[in-house]
């Protein structure tokens, strides 16, 4: 794997007293798509603001390419940033605005001529350059804020929640917009957001924030079939998070039935959280499964059926299926080992799934 | 219901027309005619008489410059308030626009008070054994009492704009390389400049035309374009000459509005 | 260590600003209890302007005009302008634009013109110079600032809630007061704070409007300073500035909705 570019060590920051970034230790490497993800309040914008160069942290160093650059002032970095809302100079042209950082260097007009155009190519806006930012769409402006970022050709590109303020078809066009930029730059992006989504599609690593402490970084396959804890389970995806027990190595006991899995290393008759995506559970006949319910609640969602079974003890499990199960109907639940994930219990606030909010 | 509404226009049409139209209409009238009723431009060429232009360049000459300080004082003053923290900056707009709420000509008629010959200030300059500050019935005094009176004309407008910028455009600029100096002069100093425009006509309207200042601090011996059409007015009842000097302004005063505005509209496009 | 120094600066400058600001209120209030006649000397502290002040019959009968044309005159322009926004608001975009156009008039024209306008109004219709014709001339200028002041709050009211009111059978008067007005009612309240503010201050306009014998404080204070200074004036002063800081001190500390709007304002 390629070397570390970034590293944030021991981070801490708070506003007014309140503690935001705890002792917060990352790396980023070069040429990869990191996200930061998280609920609002987690820290994920202050961590991008702090590599920025926006905010200084309270404690500990930031080093890029091996040398501190925690007191060097923005515009002394070599990286570029994004903004929520775009951030574009509405009393320039698309062209200033794109060429505002190239004219601080003191480049050549020409040099500066060939960035626009190459820069609004890139971002499918040829022949833009007269525009004014006001007469955009939102779209189109985030795009012109990545190619005035872009031009300067910095290492790195921060983007904090830039697909934020669009409307989900764009959000969903920009991300594979956004993808193709990265691989066509081949430079590294850190970006910021809460929406699971787009963590998921574009990123080769995602690091899930809570309350200012990571709760997991890994790939999207990781953290979304593996979730370390209550929070990133229920965060990442639908989910069933259930308190279990597990009785020994590969056998977890839920709600009075015993699954087999295939988890190891809990010991024996250690209680657990147990993650089954609503996706993983198969309904079959009654009798046939590992627990038998009945269906309680029905939705049509398109790809699949939203049902809610419910078991004995009144548990209510959330099923995703192609196949459809009339409302009354007696089943029974069986789920694949492989789809079980047991989680050790949350030592900590910032590890329980998130309350649900009436 | 559309009748309704109109009908809900109605008293303030009849009002607008009897008290703000009818009335301009009128100034006209009687800057065009003389007094037996036949149609005369005299009254406007009047400004042309010596006393009258010289009244006329020098207003224009004061507020200008008046204008000018109070563009330079404000605009660092209103950066420093709206870059305070939310809660000192209400307060600290508080401490300054506390002053506007006196009388106009109690503030003024402080100023008189300091610096007069035998004044407050001379006083403490005297007893501090230094030379005496004789500014008082000088153009000096009317610019000072300008300055101190359209002050804050020229920083609620500019500190407005200001707070209005979006943090994240500053840091934009910042982050694609600008300085502390860059920032200001490209992309903070061009996005205030609605309201450095407001303020200047703000500003640079009342100066011009102010005929209270000049009388309080200029003594009886500096007249302003104001003090002539106030004399025409209420001591030589010549309201026709009065009328027509009061057109040239409001020419005077549309040419600033118009000159301003465009200005503002070149603004968005030139950095 | 930069950022020291620029924070020092900039506290010097405010400080400077401040003085500047103040220094002449602080002088009238230390004058107006100064027992000497001549503003050179301290001749020792003393109240005797006050009660000077209170005995001039001419000053006092100025402040109770004052009081009463700007209250009346700020009230009806309150009245007369959030009428006049209501319709302008509903008219299309070329009327309502030569209407804001007709408004701005007396915002943007000198004061002198403004006032020589409406005198040569008044005697073009004979019309005695007095309360009356200062109580006009106040309700024009003022009715402007309660306008600019409503408009931008009607502009956000959403018409959906007046709709939905009458949807639920409400009628227009009924869904007026209880839906609209509550939500542009910061702006009527500012307007009318704006409009009052305006009256009292206001000199030029009067100054031409006022007729012989009838003062408000602002044209007294003009010729008693045209005659010289008295330090009754001082005390005068004094006594403005006061009012003016507690009255503002209690909108001020107002629950913090008023307070937005103040700001806002």
């Amino acid at each position: 794997m390629s070397k570390r570019l970034i590293e944030l060590k021991n981070i801490s920051k708070s506003f007014d007293g309140q503690l935001v970034i705890d002792e917060l230790d990352l790396y980023i490497r070069e040429n990869e798509f990191i996200t930061l993800l998280g609920p609002s309040g987690c820290g994920k914008t202050t961590t991008l603001r702090m590599i920025g160069g926006f905010e200084k942290p309270d404690k500990g160093v930031i080093l890029f390419d091996g040398k501190d650059i925690t007191n060097v002032p923005p515009n002394k970095r070599q990286l570029n940033t994004v903004f929520q809302k775009y951030a574009l100079f509405s009393h320039m042209t698309i062209a200033d605005n794109i060429a505002f950082g190239l004219k601080i260097k003191n480049k050549t007009k020409s040099y500066i001529d060939d960035k626009i155009k190459y820069a609004l190519k890139l971002v499918n806006l040829d022949g833009y350059e007269n525009r004014m930012p006001d007469s955009l769409s939102g779209g189109q402006q985030q795009r012109i804020a990545i190619a005035r970022a872009i031009v300067n050709e910095p290492q790195v590109l921060l983007l904090d929640e830039p697909l934020g303020a669009l409307d989900l078809k764009l959000r969903q066009d920009m991300q594979y917009e956004l993808i193709r930029l990265k691989n066509e730059l081949g430079i590294t992006f850190i970006y910021v957001t809460h929406d699971q989504e787009e963590a998921l599609t574009m990123s080769d690593t995602i690091v899930v924030m809570n309350q200012g402490y990571i709760q997991q970084i890994g790939t999207p396959e990781d953290i979304y079939n593996e979730p370390q804890n209550a929070f990133v389970a229920d965060f990442i995806g639908d989910s069933n998070i259930i308190g279990g027990i597990m009785i020994q190595d590969k056998l977890v006991e839920i709600l009075g039935a015993k699954f087999e899995c295939v988890d190891t290393g809990f010991g024996t008759m250690t209680p657990v959280d147990v993650v089954i995506r609503p996706e993983d559970i198969d309904l079959l006949e009654p009798g046939k499964g590992t627990l038998d319910g009945v269906v309680t609640h029905i939705i049509f969602k398109g790809v699949h059926y939203e049902m809610e079974v419910t078991t004995p003890d009144g548990f209510e499990w959330l099923v995703h299926s192609t196949d459809m199960f009339p409302v009354g109907t007696n089943v029974s639940i069986h789920v694949d080992p492989f789809d079980i994930q047991i989680m050790n219990k949350p030592e900590s606030e910032d590890e329980e799934a998130i309350p649900v909010e009436e | 219901m559309k009748n309704k509404k109109n009908l809900l226009a109605a008293p303030y049409t009849i009002w607008a027309a009897g008290f703000i139209l009818i009335p301009l209409v009128l100034v006209l009238y009687y800057a065009f005619t003389t007094k037996s009723g036949s149609f005369t431009i005299d009254n406007i060429t009047a400004i042309t008489s010596s006393t009258n232009i010289k009244a006329l360049g020098l207003s224009v000459l004061l507020s200008l410059i008046s204008t000018v300080i109070c563009l330079i004082l404000a605009y660092p003053l209103a950066m420093i308030l709206a870059s305070s923290g939310v809660n000192q900056s209400s307060f600290m707009v508080f401490i300054f626009i506390l002053p506007m709420w006196m009388n106009f000509l109690l503030r003024t008629l402080a100023w008189q008070t300091l610096l007069e010959k035998t004044g407050v200030i001379n006083s403490i300059l005297k007893s501090l054994n230094l030379p005496a500050l004789n500014i008082i019935n000088t153009p000096y005094a009317i610019i000072l009492g300008m300055v101190y009176n359209f002050l804050p004309f020229m920083v609620l407008p500019i500190y407005n704009s200001l707070i209005k910028i979006d943090i994240n455009v500053i840091n934009a600029a910042h982050d694609l390389g600008a300085n502390n100096v860059q920032t200001l002069s490209r992309v903070i100093f061009p996005l205030s400049l609605p309201g450095v425009i407001s303020g200047i006509t703000m500003v640079f309207v009342p100066a011009l035309t102010t005929f209270v200042i000049s009388d309080l601090l200029g003594g009886a011996k500096i007249l302003l374009i104001g003090n002539v059409i106030e004399q025409e007015f209420k001591q030589a009842n010549n309201w026709h000459t009065g009328s027509g000097l009061s057109f040239v302004l409001m020419i005077f005063i549309v040419i600033s509005i118009f000159i301003t505005n465009k200005y503002d509209k070149e603004g968005g496009s030139i950095i | 260590m930069k950022t020291k120094s620029a924070d020092f600066l900039k506290k010097l400058y405010v400080t400077l600003i401040f003085i500047f600001l103040y220094a002449p209120i602080v002088t009238l209030v230390v004058l107006s209890f100064n027992s000497s006649k001549t503003r050179a000397k301290w001749g020792g502290f003393t109240t005797k302007w006050y009660f000077s002040l209170f005995k001039n019959d001419q000053i006092m009968n100025a402040l109770y005009t004052t009081i009463i044309i700007a209250i009346l005159s700020s009230l009806i322009a309150t009245i007369l302008g959030t009428i006049a926004s209501i319709a302008i608001n509903s008219m299309n975009r070329k009327l309502r634009s030569i209407y804001m156009g007709v408004t701005n008039i007396p915002m943007l024209n000198a004061d002198i013109v403004t006032g020589i306008s409406l005198m040569l109004l008044f005697i073009a219709c004979s019309v005695r110079f007095g309360f009356g014709t200062v109580l006009i001339s106040h309700i024009t200028f003022n009715i402007p600032y309660v306008i600019l002041s409503v408009m931008p709050k009607l502009k956000q009211t959403n018409v959906s809630t007046y709709e939905a009111a009458l949807d639920l059978g409400a009628t227009p008067l009924f869904a007026f007061f209880k839906v609209v007005f509550p939500d542009i009612f910061p702006g009527v309240l500012s307007g009318f704070m704006l409009a009052f503010t305006m009256s009292l201050d206001d000199f030029i306009i009067t100054h031409f409007n006022k007729g012989p014998g009838f003062d408000t404080l602002s044209t007294k204070i003009y010729t008693e300073v045209k005659k010289g200074i008295k330090p009754e004036m001082y005390a005068l002063s004094t006594i403005i500035f006061v009012s003016v800081f507690v009255l503002l001190i209690l909108v001020n500390s107002l629950p913090d909705k008023t307070k937005e709007d103040n700001k806002n304002k």
